[in-house]
């Protein structure tokens, strides 16, 4: 069973919603834990505890938490200060959350897309708004449009077109995320551009259309002048959404929970949820596949560490069963004591765990050697058995031919029971299905591979993309920090991006100043000389 | 034998008189020279100081006048007939033992046995 996706440690009690699965636990200094003798398996859990200094809240509770059955037992049981039937604020602010997840990140989505397309419309209509009016209120005191005046028609033109093109370039591209907290420069520039059309706006209709200014040259420069700080405002958007953050200052360590996989990767000045994107778009190119069946070895030693010694859970003040096992010094009841004659114990025990697992890697790569070398002589003779044929013999013997799909069905049994065989000792078996070693052999076939190249990718782990679409898991990831995430990167802040199985830790430093000094070297000044020893007989 | 650079050089020297032999038409000493001003001096293997550029004696010929005269593997040459040998180059230093007029050489050496031998006579006798 999967104790990887772990429930969160809140007792029945404090309330628990829908949203409670995705959230992990959370250290507060208030939480007394009560521990379930038989809970090994599940590290999330705690299984040396103190009992609490204080009596529990209603000693009804914890008898009804008792009654519950042993599968709810898996989890830690955290009861908060706050009585059983008030929510706390984390239930609070979880539950509004839940509900603005709810009514729809679409919902939202959609919103920030129309008052984009709203914005850009009335960006667009203003200036041919500010040229048309005129002619359409007052045509007949306007004076005629010149020839310095028509110039500026075609500079409106071009100025247009211009702006329509660059921002279709920055800003109409699909969404290729969806981050949890708005985009704080793109709203200060819709904000700013708002502020400013609004503007003009107003003094187009106080001193022109209130006056009926007739000068209309005037007026086309007005709106000349309008397009112009529209392309510089184009010109801050470019600086702040897309150059500031391209100059490296940071690196960002980003390390897998489970197995401890590192990656460096060095990013300008971002907030954190950007800086979260980017590590997560380098994360499905750059860390190996997550396999979970990789981490059971180790969780079995770590459950056969503990089940050696039994602990009796303490109640109260004065222990009614003594901890069992060698090394019982601890004097009643006290966490400190009893978590220390716990590790004697344990380094007393003569354990030869170190031993079985030196044997066991060392069996384990063995076999996986000799069914290694057993699926290379397979592959490599199921290729021999095909051959492309030329186009000239294609057209004169049209018989027994096939496509690649047909081509890959024909060898393909002849090696899957090896590579069956060697998925299985490497625990990658759920990693492809059929079709996909089909496809892919295919896919081999087609572009004259060798047999090599077709066992590479599964003769070691490759990155995340390299498998099926259902193994991505691109829409669960969780952004948890500590400062909020529009806030940027700053040296030693941690971030946790969280999926259902694993977490990646991540922490920033700042890239160091380099100072570099300089040396010239004159190219005459490569000198040698020789230096002898010689002996001469006299 | 090490020398302080601007302060003369002491040391205590041997008088090594060789008669040269003939063989053919050459006159030899029967020892073989390294080292001098043109040379390296952190090759040479007999000298104590590895910036010590003077002349030293490399090779003795066993039964040749060298030997018979008492000179000895190691020696550093100081004055070859009166001619500072301290110096010279090694071709200069060749050309003033390989002098075809002369048939005896009157060469000052000095070796380190020689200052431990001045010491321990010395410390032989009792302060004054």
């Amino acid at each position: 069973m999967d104790t990887e996706s772990t429930y969160s440690g809140y007792s029945y009690y404090s309330g628990r919603s829908k949203g409670s699965h995705r959230h992990g636990e959370r250290t507060r200094d208030r939480d007394r834990h009560k521990s379930r003798n038989k809970d090994s398996r599940s590290e999330k859990s705690v299984t040396i505890n103190a009992p609490p200094a204080e009596p529990l809240l209603g000693d009804s509770t914890a008898r009804g938490e008792d009654t519950q059955d042993d599968n709810w037992g898996e989890t830690t049981t955290a009861v908060t200060g706050t009585s059983e039937h008030s929510l706390s604020q984390e239930d609070i602010v979880r539950i509004t959350k839940d509900l603005e997840d709810s009514v729809g990140l679409d919902c939202r989505r959609y919103l920030a897309l129309s008052l984009a397309a709203g914005l850009g419309l009335l960006v667009f209509l203003t200036p041919l708004a500010f040229l048309a009016l005129p002619h359409l209120l007052w045509p007949e005191k306007l004076q005629a449009c010149g020839t310095a005046c028509e110039g500026l028609f075609i500079s409106v033109a071009f100025k247009l077109l211009i702006l329509l093109l660059a921002v279709w370039a920055l800003f109409c591209r699909a969404p290729r995320a969806g981050l949890p907290r708005v985009f704080a420069f793109r709203a200060l520039l819709a904000v700013l551009v708002l502020l400013f059309v609004l503007s003009y706006w107003l003094f187009y209709g106080v001193r022109i259309l209130d006056s009926q200014d007739e000068n209309y040259q005037g007026i086309v420069q007005y709106a000349v002048s309008l397009v112009d700080a529209l392309l510089f405002i184009h010109y801050l958007a470019i600086v702040l959404l897309e150059l500031r953050q391209l100059q490296p200052c940071f690196t960002l360590c980003a390390t897998r929970s489970t197995d401890g996989e590192t990656r460096h990767y060095n990013l300008g000045q971002l907030s954190i949820q950007r800086a979260a994107l980017a590590v997560l778009e380098n994360y499905y190119r750059d860390f190996p596949i997550h396999n979970p069946s990789l981490l059971t070895a180790s969780k079995s030693r770590a459950a056969k560490h503990l089940a050696g010694l039994k602990v009796y859970n303490v109640d109260g003040e004065f222990p009614e069963a003594p901890a069992e096992g060698p090394g019982n010094n601890a004097p009643a009841g006290m966490a400190h004591s009893q978590s220390r004659a716990m590790i004697a114990a344990a380094a007393r025990r003569r354990d030869a765990s170190h031993n079985e697992l030196y044997y066991e890697e060392a069996e384990h790569e063995r076999r996986v050697r000799k069914r290694k070398a057993r699926l290379v002589v397979a592959v490599e003779e199921a290729f021999t058995h095909i051959k492309r044929m030329q186009e000239e013999e294609q057209k004169k013997a049209p018989g027994d031919v096939m496509d690649p799909r047909e081509a890959a069905q024909a060898i393909f049994p002849s090696m899957a029971r090896a590579l069956q065989k060697y998925l299985r000792t490497t625990k990658q078996q759920h990693c492809h299905s059929m079709e996909s070693i089909q496809k892919h052999l295919a896919f081999c076939v087609t572009n004259n591979m060798t047999p090599k190249a077709f066992l590479e990718s599964y003769l070691s782990a490759g990155p995340t993309l390299q498998y099926g679409r259902e193994r991505w898991l691109a829409r669960q990831w969780t952004l948890v920090s500590e400062a909020s995430v529009t806030s940027g990167l700053r040296e030693g802040s941690v971030f946790v991006l969280r999926s259902l199985d694993f977490s990646l830790v991540v922490s920033v430093k700042r890239l160091p100043f380099i100072q570099l000094g300089e040396e010239y070297v004159d190219p005459k000044s490569h000198k040698f000389v020789l230096r002898l020893q010689s002996e001469t007989s006299v | 034998m090490s020398f302080i650079p601007g302060q003369p050089v002491t040391a205590v020297v041997q008088r090594v008189e060789i008669q040269k032999l003939c063989q053919g038409d050459h006159l030899i000493l029967g020892f073989s020279i390294g080292g001098g001003m043109d040379q390296d001096p952190v090759q040479n293997p007999y000298s104590e100081d590895k910036t010590d550029k003077g002349i030293y004696v490399t090779r003795v010929t066993p039964k040749g006048p060298a030997e018979k005269a008492g000179l000895m593997m190691g020696d550093k040459i100081m004055q070859v007939n009166g001619w500072d040998m301290t110096m010279v180059t090694h071709d200069q230093a060749r050309k003033r033992l390989t002098k075809k007029k002369e048939d005896v050489v009157r060469l000052l050496v000095t070796r380190k046995s020689l200052e431990e031998a001045v010491k321990h006579s010395m410390c032989g006798y009792p302060k004054q």
